[in-house]
């Protein structure tokens, strides 16, 4: 009576701790309400983590506190040190930890005895997952870091290997599943098998792929947690790794959709490896001074700034902050457009953004931003290249072709900051810098920003 | 009718995370990203009850890790998403 008492309040707490983790995830609706969300989904974790320490545990006590107070330790240090521009990084290091943690649950629960079968093969499928998210995330970390070249490494044969790397994948976990047990060699198989496989679907996606990888490992590392919940027939694993999981799917497939490309396409071929543009841009670049960029904004009403990475990279943000707020106070109204691949991850460029103190109602997502962009005063592009490029829209043998961007050809003036004349991360031709309405602001966008900015004082 | 039962939950629970997370807003989506690491960091619960002997050496060293890494993920997650969502402001 006492047991089934306990196991009772157990499982109230785990639904608890799920409402929690919905209600969290349903107030990151609105960044009003987001942080107030993410406290709640954190208080459910602790709800659940004492509910399961006030009963089932099997580990020895002295063991939960030593992973406790390690992960406690790592985690804080982590999460204080981490640079906004690193955040990619991290999020990628934290998925692999979650697949790595799959993993061993799976292989701790082949040590109990008389597992059926149905058990059997959701332990493989959590050791798979994990493994997978596990080496996956190792190796966009490594991208990400720039402590391995970003670029995508292909070689001939490669789907080859890769279709042979499923096929050992699938026999291993079958003849593990006719034969459990620890000390099975095919077990062994499965783990050494999944770390590999891993690898090699991460090694082929670079460069500006790497947001749409973050996502899809995201999303593994959620369905490794739902796999190692099958295996202990627990709901909330069950519960939390779909959210997860769903989550990581629809960023994968905003991401992609910002692309213009299909998933199999990111996953499985590099970015313009087979591409040709037809058409070649000609025309005269008009360069100006950030004297007349002043003069020329002084007079503005509307104003959009379109920031890219290369904006973070320069820490040019705070100073383009500040542009921002003298632009407000001259009586003109500024927006910050966003587009959505725009960063290293989903996002990013919002997080980054608001480390130097934009307001989160002055950043304007690409939709919302492109019906008012014919009255724009001027639109100023700042580190961006692609995301801006107007032969997405109209050159049919473009790579870009197809790729939604924001549409700052139409505004009245476009600044572009610029170090010198070249192209994007794609490599591709951007006739936006020839158009007639468009200045090439040419130098360190950080200087030139405060130059203007010192005009706007003096 | 374990497996059924389980699947069922599974399958309820991928449609209530579409619905979700369709509703948040690109700005947030870096914030989702580690919010929702932590929130698989639930493994943890995982850990602590997996290690069935007290007698597998090798168990009792997968399963701690285990609960490390899973720990990392929640107090890391949770607090890194709660460094960046302090810093979104409203216009005043």
């Amino acid at each position: 009576m006492q047991n089934i008492n306990i196991d009772l309040v157990i499982n109230l707490a785990y639904i608890a701790a799920a409402i929690m983790f919905v209600f969290g995830l349903k107030m990151l609706s609105s960044p009003a309400t987001a942080r107030k969300g993410n406290s709640l989904s954190a208080t459910g974790m602790l709800l659940a983590i004492i509910a399961t320490l006030a009963n089932e545990i099997k580990l020895p006590w002295e063991n939960i506190v030593v992973g406790l107070i390690i992960g406690s330790l790592i985690g804080t240090v982590a999460a204080r040190r981490v640079e906004m521009t690193g955040m990619p990084e991290l999020v990628a290091l934290f998925n692999g930890f979650g697949g790595a943690s799959s993993l061993l649950v799976g292989l701790v629960a082949v040590f109990a005895v008389g597992n059926s079968t149905f058990t059997n093969i959701t332990i493989i499928l959590s050791v798979l997952i994990g493994g997978v998210t596990l080496t996956g995330s190792l190796i966009a970390y490594g991208k990400l870091s720039e402590k391995m070249p970003s670029k995508a490494i292909q070689f001939s044969g490669q789907q080859l290997f890769n279709g042979a790397l499923v096929v050992a994948i699938l026999v291993s976990a079958v003849m593990f599943c006719m034969a459990p047990g620890i000390e099975s060699p095919w077990l062994i198989a499965v783990i050494i098998l999944s770390l590999v496989f891993g690898i090699m679907i991460t090694i082929p996606i670079g460069g500006a792929d790497m947001p749409v990888v973050i996502a899809l490992l995201n999303s593994y590392s959620g369905l490794a947690a739902c796999a190692a919940g099958f295996v202990l027939s627990n709901n909330l694993l069950i519960v939390s790794g779909s959210l997860v999981g769903a989550s990581g799917l629809i960023l994968t497939n905003i991401m992609c959709k910002a692309m213009n490309r299909s998933l199999s396409n990111v996953l499985f071929s590099g970015f313009g490896a087979s591409k040709v543009s037809s058409a070649t841009v000609e025309g005269e670049v008009k360069p100006i001074t950030a004297d007349d960029a002043y003069l020329i904004l002084e007079a503005a009403q509307n104003v959009c700034i379109v920031p890219g990475y290369g904006m973070a990279v320069a820490q040019a943000q705070h100073v383009v902050r500040e542009l921002s707020d003298l632009l407000s106070a001259n009586g003109c109204e500024v927006q910050f457009a966003i587009h959505p691949v725009a960063g290293r991850m989903p996002g990013h460029m919002n997080v980054l953004l608001a480390e130097a103190n934009v307001p989160y109602d002055q950043l304007v997502e690409m939709d919302d931003i492109n019906p008012q962009m014919p009255t724009m005063d001027v639109a100023i592009v700042i580190g961006a290249n692609d995301v801006v490029n107007p032969a997405a829209n109209d050159d049919e043998g473009s790579p870009l072709y197809g790729m939604p961007v924001i549409n700052v050809n139409q505004a009245r003036t476009v600044f572009v900051l610029k170090r010198s004349m070249g192209s994007g991360f794609s490599g591709v031709d951007n006739p936006l810098f020839f158009g007639d309405n468009t200045r090439m602001l040419f130098g360190d966008a950080k200087d030139s920003i405060s130059h203007i900015v010192a005009e706007f004082k003096g | 009718m374990e497996a059924i039962y389980l699947s069922f939950i599974l399958m309820l629970s991928i449609f209530l995370g579409f619905e979700l997370i369709a509703k948040v807003p690109s700005t947030l989506h870096t914030p989702l990203m580690s919010g929702s690491n932590a929130i698989s960091g639930i493994t943890v619960v995982g850990a602590i009850t997996a290690a069935n002997t007290g007698s597998d050496q090798l168990a009792l060293w997968f399963g701690t890790i285990a609960v490390a890494l899973a720990t990392i993920n929640v107090v890391g997650g949770y607090m890194v998403t709660d460094r960046m969502l302090a810093m979104f402001k409203k216009k005043d």
